[in-house]
């Protein structure tokens, strides 16, 4: 194995880790704080490379900058979902499991109807623009920057999310809600913004996540499922609502994409199962189990 | 148990409906009884998951893995041998498999449970098209075509076989086992009841009716692929369906594949471009305002009106 092999497999592989942490920490919030398997998590995606897209190609607004404008709008969307219907859901539940299971089926209605939605309005062509495309030689090994600035991006909002969770008040409030819904309530964590809240906050990393994908991959109204599936994958792997576990679970998993790409690029997927299947089965709270430390 | 009136007029009314299902090929168009075909291949489906997760509480969303080997198994041995062999093969096949995923009970439940074999219907899906990919060079078969009457009857046997199996267990020994597992796994392990036996045996023989329907309905598809075979939109549907009948219910599945598959073609065909939003809002209604179902809304007590879907399921 030559140097340049090894510099190429180890720095796609924090690239992709880098990718499916931001695609995955959304998730993480919903499943950990609002108690929501939310399977639309890959619309939230969808909807925010589609922003990024239309923004770059109609207004030619630099996609970095349509995170400040996309973001926000998929919060609100987020929030609100939550208020009208997982909310009420909730309140009608006899027991969190109950929510759960409920709020699972109920995020697949929500899948269906903004698919729909997307379908009508852009169609189900493939599309894609260029951005930063430019190749970089690193240790010589040849990089597009976007991807470089990919990585970059997930730091940025890996160190902000992590600083707002553990110093933030409303990031404390989260953290107590994750560790006992209950108890939260009893110490005055007003439980209902504090689920709606971070739901928008879920919503809102997606779109992070999408504007990111869309710099490097093609897009369509479809493609939502196939990245919520990787982002489940993560968070299985690292724990159900484990924001630590999650960024490891997107260094396991983007080493393994990393390694497939050069092996064989089609078994990717089944390798993704087949580790999520594994690890499940081996320790079902998750690499790391479910701590909010 | 007493023979009385009721009950004469039910096994009456019963066999006037056998009758009327048996005859609709001869006296109605080819659209009817493909369309009837469509329907009671949800109801297999449906019905055959509700043996398992709806007394069991598994919520199972790989249903599309079981369909997807039976339609696999059809597409593989479709030319070498006659079709009733390759249908039993395509439920013989999908129930080893199950005795192999079922053993995950015994570490997952609930959402581990569900994401488990949804997880595992995606890897047979990416792992069957590496296969064709890499190793037989193609994406798609072609199965041998079957007479779309003969289609018809055999998906109409499996459907009453499936009804008979869930009546069947119902009153059975095993059939009280496997509630009483709903109920409080832990209770009945210790009351001497072999859980894990139960369980799997269960899933097993709940997924083979899975695999019978997927054998029988490729005959009529005769073009397939990974992603129409291992469609996971299909394990969702199902559950979808049993959900809007009535979980836990004999007739409830049945019931709900019925109406969702003639609302599914009604939208289908009249709002093409809505279909998949109006399918979204029909979900969401249902886990909202029927929490038990639609049979829930002629149950007499016992069923409380707000509390999800899982309100019955508790």
């Amino acid at each position: 194995m030559s140097p340049t092999l090894i510099v190429d497999i180890v720095i796609t592989g924090l690239i992709m880790a880098g990718l499916y942490s931001v695609m995955a920490v959304g998730l993480n919030l919903q499943i950990g704080i609002s108690r929501v398997l939310n399977m639309s998590h890959g619309e939230f995606i969808m909807l925010g490379a589609f922003g990024a897209y239309l923004l770059y190609t109609l207004l030619g607004i630099n996609p970095f900058v349509s995170i400040l404008i996309v973001a926000p709008i998929l919060f609100v969307i987020g929030f609100l979902i939550y208020i009208t219907l997982f909310q009420r859901l909730r309140k009608r539940a006899k027991s969190m499991e109950m929510f759960e299971m409920n709020s699972l089926l109920a995020s697949f209605g929500v899948l269906y109807i903004i698919d729909n939605i997307a379908l009508l309005a852009w169609g189900s062509e493939i599309r894609a623009y260029t951005y930063l495309a430019n190749p970089v030689n690193l240790l010589g090994s040849i990089f597009a920057a976007n991807r470089l600035v990919i990585l970059l991006v997930a730091i940025v909002v890996g160190l902000a999310l992590f600083l707002f969770l553990w110093r933030a008040r409303w990031g404390k409030a989260g953290r107590a809600v994750a560790q006992d819904l209950t108890s939260a309530q009893l110490i005055g964590v007003n439980i209902d913004t504090v689920l709606a809240l971070y739901f928008g906050f879920g919503a809102l990393l997606a779109g992070v996540a999408g504007i990111l994908i869309s710099m490097i991959y093609t897009i369509t109204p479809l493609m939502g499922m196939s990245y919520a599936i990787i982002a489940i994958v993560v968070v299985v792997i690292g724990g159900l609502g484990n924001v630590l576990g999650g960024l490891l679970g997107a260094l396991i998993l983007g080493f393994i994409a990393s390694i497939t790409m050069h092996i064989d690029m089609a078994l990717q997927l089944s390798v993704f199962y087949a580790v999520f299947m594994l690890i499940l089965l081996v320790r079902p709270q998750g690499v790391l189990g479910k701590t909010y430390g | 148990m007493q023979f009385t009136g009721k009950r004469a007029t039910y096994i009456g009314l019963l066999f006037l409906v056998l009758v009327a299902v048996a005859v609709i090929p001869f006296y109605t168009s080819a659209y009817i009884y493909i369309f009837s075909t469509t329907l009671f291949m949800y109801a297999v489906l449906a019905v055959s998951w509700n043996i398992f997760c709806g007394s069991s509480r598994y919520i199972s969303l790989g249903s599309a893995a079981f369909f997807g080997v039976g339609i696999y198994t059809a597409a593989v041995l479709g030319d070498a041998f006659p079709l009733p062999i390759v249908i039993v093969l395509g439920g013989l096949v999908a129930f080893l498999l199950a005795l192999v995923v079922g053993l995950s009970t015994l570490r997952l439940r609930g959402i581990y449970f569900a994401i488990f074999t949804f997880g595992f219907g995606e890897f047979l899906k990416h792992t069957v098209r590496w296969y064709e990919i890499n190793i037989t060079s193609t994406l798609s078969r072609w199965v041998p075509m079957t007479d779309p009457v003969i289609t018809y009857y055999t998906m109409l046997i499996v459907l009453l076989a499936a009804l008979l199996t869930s009546y069947i267990i119902k009153s059975s020994k095993f059939g009280f086992a496997l509630q009483s597992i709903g109920e409080s796994e832990e209770a009945t392990h210790h009351m001497g009841v072999n859980v894990t036996a139960v369980k799997i045996f269960f899933f097993a023989i709940s997924s083979t009716f899975m695999g019978l329907a997927g054998a029988i309905i490729a005959g009529r598809w005769t073009y397939i692929n990974p992603a129409i075979a291992f469609n996971p939109v299909i394990s969702f549907t199902v559950v979808l369906m049993v959900l809007v009948g009535g979980i836990r219910q004999m007739y409830g599945p049945l019931l709900g594949a019925a109406i969702l598959t003639i609302i599914a073609e009604v939208l289908l065909t009249e709002f093409t471009y809505y279909y998949l939003a109006l399918y979204g809002i029909i979900l969401i209604a249902v886990i909202l305002f029927l929490p038990s179902g639609l049979l829930g809304l002629f149950a007499r007590k016992g069923v409380s009106k707000s509390g999800g879907i899982l309100a019955r399921f508790r």
